[in-house]
């Protein structure tokens, strides 16, 4: 590859490296691109990767593996977009992401990054496991397979295969069958999304897994369709209407809220309960919903709310994003972007940090655990706490 | 692994420590025009410790080590001239203490000032420092190391008459400490002994700057900026003089520049007021603009732009992309006010000769005492004969400030050979003695300041 | 060069000459008024060009169809009587230039939606079922500078500015192909519909007020509409002087969607302006003369009993909203107003 056949040629040059993007919205630290956070050299922060980007297409550096690791230590979190001043802001992200296809296309990027996309193409799932295994989280509740209800309930693959993420399927499926909702699920026939494949620069494998749930949603006749995570609820929005496939996306914290306020589920009394919320990117900085899960938090009765110091469009992204949950660039350190959150939860005096997403709550469950505070501090999904 | 590499890992740990190239790669270029040059290694303390352990080695093996805050200088200050390691100071960035009634707080020196400015505005909404137009991520240390001024110069001076007290890592890895600290007590005076000129605006060449008392000042409820446009450049001074008798005024800044063109040659002072009231603010509007300037308005050679607009933090940056180019450098000089006219028409013919749409900014220090005036070049950093463009009209901007009888603020290394050729013997002499006592081994940021 | 078409024998025949007995800003009695205007007609000095703060409001006044205001800001600028300070007049003549490219012609037919130099307010029409089908010239606001109406000089006593340029601004609008324009802007629809046959410019589209067009569009909206029940009050700008005809449409819209517009003593004709430009005049006592009607027009709203305040004109919205949300009023533009009205969001 080079710098002519890149698809910003025209402006990544135009990145003055001012660091504007290290902040968050209140201005408050330096620390909220999660790479920078961890790593604290400036390589690690957004105008050092998009200039490190630059100078590999232009011939002014060689690849090398401490090349893909930076570029690929970005979890497309897009706090960059969010505090970039200058016009192009809106393509910063899209830049790295473009950079990372290159490698791809070329092969050369890091092992974990290779086996994470294997696993998706051989598998359908990031963790290599077999496809039978992905009814594992709905033994015992009764659900029925897709066939023309009014929601599908897509619950991806975090939801599916990791004993914790399960935990959150569990609670809303629960959820959705209290409140009598029209539901079915598609079991093992369920494939990854193509959220994070993307936003790991393997553009292939998106369109080619698109295109196969776009055709077995189509065919079953699935129009509206409730994600579990916000990965799902991102791709299935915004990027497979490119391919074909129009649907109603809802995320689950949207309809939990919708039901609480219709009065189909009821939430329980939690008096002892204080609890933070931590934004999860793909549902705020990606798609602006900031307030669905933040009702439903508050129709908790006796339960206190206290946000953290970052919150919003300048939360700390938990840095699982873009396979980081996998991949793991950013982990093994005090430093690691889901302990420093924990930190700020427990700053915030919270008893509870309340998740909305498979990733999110894995990341910061673990987070919570090395940073000693699981006495202190329970991670939830939002359905999770509706369920307690 | 060569061993210097092994011992900066054994101090600050692996993460922080590199000699790979694509670190080396970013710290070997900034964000101005100046070519790269390369360190060998980067590495990243979190403690005084750390970076003493860091400082020592250096000492002992005789290599060059740069302090690097924001690397916002653009002027190319950071980058190391004789290769050696980049120690970048931005995880040294506590909050120490903040003494509300005493209006000071101590830091660590590698704290950027976007996250002073938002502490102080959650934790003490009434305490404000100054914060320089900077990009938020530049550092206190990094500033106090050039000399740079803030929101606060027009009543208070350059950021380095606004310290407290000073904690500095000497080129031998020892510590020393000045101001009312250096006896025990709290850091909340400088004087009356020692002094602390050694350090400040030496661009790092003589220690290292861990910890700053800074000077807090009162901070009004509400903030606006009154602006205030005149055509002819010769008037500028005498505005500023005006509104300056005042004392009222918290910043003070005339700006003419090409693009857009409702800037073009015209010059637009802006007045930053503040009130902890509207009765207060109204009272400075009415002494600003009926009293000190009424003349100017009323033989309509000056009018009010707009008053009430909130003040917001600048993203001057936003300049460096003008031309889609990603890039300005500027020269700054520290001059009389009254070389605002001659400085801007001399800088406009400079950008002309230069094909750079002309931007100048002067920004009033105390009293009118002095003013900061500014020439920005903008290129397009994949264009390199915009670049040499704006290199070269820095070089005649820093030639300019001589031939003007300025001083050139900042200066790159160029800038800094013509001040040092024209200083004082006597000053020369001592700079080099200084430099000899404090750092026999030559280690520090050399090549800056360095007198032959 | 464009000349104004400005009728003395209409002024001498005149039994008011409410243009100047109306006006708020000058205290004047008919006798007075009658030798001033013909004073100006003739192409001499008056104290009206200084005294005047350039309000548009005795556009509206003359009940004959002449043109005074017109012919006052003619008369500041050939007499070198200028209402602003001159670097404020050159910074405000420089606005005006394009410098970011230039405009992009996107072929359209039948009618579309002009925003002239307010493309940062796209956000606010772009999606909104009123505005559906409704192809937009001027929404890229990089180039905005090449659909300026350019009537703020108005203002500046600066006819020969708008004089020069309006043609251009003409021949780029109607390149778009569309054969009627609504505009965003009064002020550019008094340009197309009032000042350009006052100056016998050609205008080669046909011009629908914005008011005049979402009071039809809601009509066909009809079933959508859940009525609001506000209390509002109207800040009229200046720039509505020229459009008396279209002014009653305000009236007829907060009916439809039905909220109370409230009675005030700054309404209709009696309106009074936002102030913005009487901030930085020359005269003495500009300054705090404009602060006084700028309190005045906001204590008029709150004793008015306003909730809300309709704005339609960015400009008095940028100098009034702050202010006005202060007093506890909610500031809205009409536009988003009737789409509250359709139960679409506003942000
Ligand atoms: C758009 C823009 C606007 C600007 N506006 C202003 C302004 O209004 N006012 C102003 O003052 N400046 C301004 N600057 C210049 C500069 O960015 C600031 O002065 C900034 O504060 C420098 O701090 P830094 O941390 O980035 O320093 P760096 O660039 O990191 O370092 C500056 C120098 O100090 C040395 N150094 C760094 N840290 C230390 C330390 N702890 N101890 C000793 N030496 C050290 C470095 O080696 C270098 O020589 C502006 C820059 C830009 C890009
Ligand atoms: S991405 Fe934007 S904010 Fe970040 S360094 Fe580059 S130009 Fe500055
Ligand atoms: S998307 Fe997030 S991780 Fe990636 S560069 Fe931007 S701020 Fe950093
Ligand atoms: S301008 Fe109109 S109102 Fe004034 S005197 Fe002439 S005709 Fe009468
Ligand atoms: S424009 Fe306004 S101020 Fe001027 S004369 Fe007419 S009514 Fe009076």
């Amino acid at each position: 590859m080079n710098l002519m056949e890149y698809k910003y040629k025209d402006m990544i040059h135009r990145c003055f490296r001012c660091g504007y993007c290290k902040f968050p919205t209140d201005w408050s630290d330096i620390t909220n691109c999660p790479p920078y956070a961890r790593f604290r050299l400036e390589s690690y922060s957004t105008g050092g990767r998009l200039w490190l980007i630059r100078a590999w297409l232009n011939g002014e550096l060689e690849w090398s593996p401490n090349l893909a690791n930076i570029v690929y230590s970005c979890v497309g979190c897009k706090n960059c977009v969010e505090k970039c001043p200058h016009s192009f802001n809106d393509d910063v992200v899209n830049m790295i992401i473009a950079a990372k296809t290159a490698m791809v296309d070329e092969g050369k990027i890091p092992k974990a990054v290779g086996e994470f996309l294997t696993n998706v193409q051989l598998h359908g799932n990031p963790y290599g496991m077999a496809a039978k295994r992905r009814e594992d989280w709905m033994e015992g509740l009764n659900l029925e397979p897709y066939k023309g209800q009014e929601f599908l309930f897509y619950v991806g693959c975090e939801g599916s295969y990791d004993t914790r993420a399960q935990g959150a399927a569990r609670a809303t499926a629960k959820l959705l069958q209290q409140a009598g909702v029209s539901f079915g699920v598609l079991g093992s026939q369920e494939i990854s999304d193509g959220n994070e494949v993307e936003m790991m620069g393997e553009d292939a494998l998106l369109e080619d897994l698109a295109k196969k749930n776009i055709k077995m949603f189509t065919e079953l006749g699935v129009k509206k369709i409730i994600t579990l995570s916000p990965h799902s609820y991102n791709v299935f929005k915004n990027r497979y209407p490119d391919f074909g496939g129009e649907f109603q996306i809802y995320h689950h914290s949207q309809i939990l809220a919708n039901l609480l306020k219709k009065g189909l589920i009821k939430a329980p009394e939690q008096a002892d309960a204080r609890i933070t919320f931590h934004d999860p990117c793909f549902l705020g900085r990606w798609n602006e919903e900031y307030s669905a899960p933040r009702k439903v938090l508050a129709a908790i009765p006796g339960a206190a709310f206290a946000e953290m110091g970052r919150n919003k469009k300048g939360a700390l992204c938990c840095g699982g994003g873009a396979g980081n949950f996998y991949t793991d660039f950013l982990g093994g350190s005090e430093d690691s972007p889901a302990r420093i959150r924990a930190r700020e939860a427990d700053e915030a005096k919270a008893n509870i940090l309340a998740v909305a997403c498979p990733n999110c709550l894995t990341m910061l469950e673990d987070a919570v655990k090395v940073e000693g505070l699981e006495d202190k501090i329970k991670v939830r999904d939002i359905s999770e706490i509706l369920t307690a | 692994m060569s061993s210097i590499h092994q011992e900066l890992v054994n101090i600050v740990g692996e993460d922080y420590a590199s000699n790979r190239r694509e670190e080396l790669f970013t710290y070997s270029k900034d964000l101005g025009t100046s070519q790269p040059l390369w360190p060998e290694y980067v590495v990243a303390p979190k403690t005084t410790d750390e970076l003493q352990a860091v400082v020592r080695l250096a000492n002992e093996t005789k290599t060059p080590i740069v302090p690097l805050g924001g690397g916002m200088t653009l002027a190319g200050l950071a980058l190391p001239q004789q290769g050696g390691v980049i120690i970048d100071l931005k995880r040294m960035d506590k909050i120490l203490e903040v003494n509300e009634q005493g209006r000071y707080m101590v830091v660590e020196a590698g704290i950027s000032h976007g996250k002073i400015t938002s502490y102080l505005k959650k934790n003490h909404p009434n305490l404000m420092h100054s914060e320089p137009g900077a990009p938020p991520a530049a550092t206190v240390g990094g500033n106090l190391a050039i000399h740079g001024q803030g929101d606060l110069a027009h009543p208070y001076g350059f950021n380095t008459d606004m310290v407290n007290g000073l904690e500095v890592v000497l080129p031998t890895g020892d510590i020393a400490r000045f101001g009312s600290c250096a006896v025990g007590s709290g850091w909340y005076t400088m004087h009356p002994l020692p002094d602390i000129g050694l350090f400040l605006g030496w661009n790092g060449a003589t220690g290292i700057i861990t910890k700053v008392s800074l000077k807090l000042y009162p901070c009004k409820k509400f903030r606006e900026n009154n602006m205030f446009v005149v055509e002819n450049e010769e008037f500028v001074p005498d505005v500023l003089f005006e509104i300056s008798h005042l004392g009222m005024a918290e910043d003070l800044i005339a700006t003419s520049s090409e693009i857009p063109p409702m800037m073009n040659r015209l010059h637009y002072i802006s007045i930053i007021n503040t009130g902890d009231s509207e009765e207060e603010l109204e009272f400075k509007r009415h002494m600003t603009f009926d009293v000190q300037l009424a003349k100017y308005i009323r033989n309509g050679v000056g009018g009010i732009v707009s008053l009430y607009d909130e003040r917001s933090r600048p993203q001057v940056s936003k300049s460096a992309d003008w031309k889609k180019g990603g890039g300005f450098e500027y020269v700054g000089a520290i001059v009389p006010v009254s070389f605002y006219p001659e400085c801007y028409r001399r800088g406009s013919e400079i950008s002309g000769r230069h094909f750079i749409p002309y931007t100048v900014l002067g920004r009033v220090i105390g009293s009118c005492h002095s003013m900061m005036f500014s020439w920005s070049y903008a290129f397009n950093r994949a264009d390199d004969a915009t670049v040499k463009h704006a290199r070269d009209a820095l070089h005649e901007t820093d030639e300019l400030v001589m031939e003007l009888n300025g001083t050139i603020w900042k200066p790159a290394i160029f800038g800094q050979k013509l001040m040092l050729e024209r200083m004082d013997p006597g000053a020369l002499r001592l700079m080099k003695e200084v430099k000899k006592i404090l750092d026999p081994n030559g280690i520090m940021n050399p090549g800056n300041w360095e007198v032959d | 060069m464009y000349e104004l078409k400005f009728d003395p024998d209409l002024c001498m025949a005149c039994d008011t000459q409410d243009c100047l007995v109306k006006c708020q800003h000058m205290d004047i009695d008919q006798e007075a008024a009658r030798t001033e205007i013909l004073k100006l007609a003739g192409g001499e000095d008056s104290f009206v060009l200084r005294d005047c703060v350039t309000c548009y409001a005795c556009e509206e006044y003359c009940p004959n169809g002449n043109h005074p205001f017109y012919l006052i800001v003619k008369m500041q600028e050939e007499l070198g009587m200028f209402p602003l300070p001159d670097p404020l007049v050159k910074s405000g003549v420089q606005v005006g230039i394009p410098f970011r490219g230039e405009p992009v012609i996107d072929e359209m037919e039948g009618t579309a939606l002009n925003m002239g130099v307010f493309s940062p307010l796209l956000g606010r029409v772009a999606g909104s079922k009123l505005f559906e089908g409704l192809p937009i010239i001027s929404h890229d606001s990089r180039k905005m500078f090449h659909y300026f109406c350019q009537l703020m000089y108005l203002h500046y006593g600066k006819t020969s500015v708008i004089n020069e340029r309006l043609d251009g601004i003409i021949q780029t609008l109607a390149a778009h192909g569309a054969k009627e324009i609504v505009h965003f802007h009064d002020e550019c629809y008094g340009t197309y519909t009032s000042y350009a046959p006052a100056f016998g410019i050609e205008v080669p589209f046909k011009s629908i007020h914005l008011f005049e067009f979402l009071y039809n569009r809601l009509l066909e909206l009809k079933d959508e509409i859940r009525p609001l029940g506000y209390k509002v009050v109207y800040q009229r700008p200046c720039s509505s002087r020229l459009s008396s005809d279209k002014h009653p449409f305000v009236a007829k819209i907060f009916d439809l969607i039905s909220v109370e517009y409230m009675d005030r003593e700054y309404k209709d004709e009696n309106a009074m302006c936002c102030g913005a430009t009487i901030l930085g005049q020359k005269k003495e006592g500009s300054r705090v003369y404009c602060a006084e009607i700028q309190k005045k027009n906001i204590d008029d709203m709150k004793k008015a009993g306003g909730q809300i305040c309709v704005f339609n004109c960015p400009a008095c919205m940028q100098t009034l909203g702050m202010p006005v949300s202060k007093a506890g009023i909610m500031p809205l533009f009409m536009s988003d107003l009737c789409r509250l009205a359709i139960g679409e969001k506003v942000g």
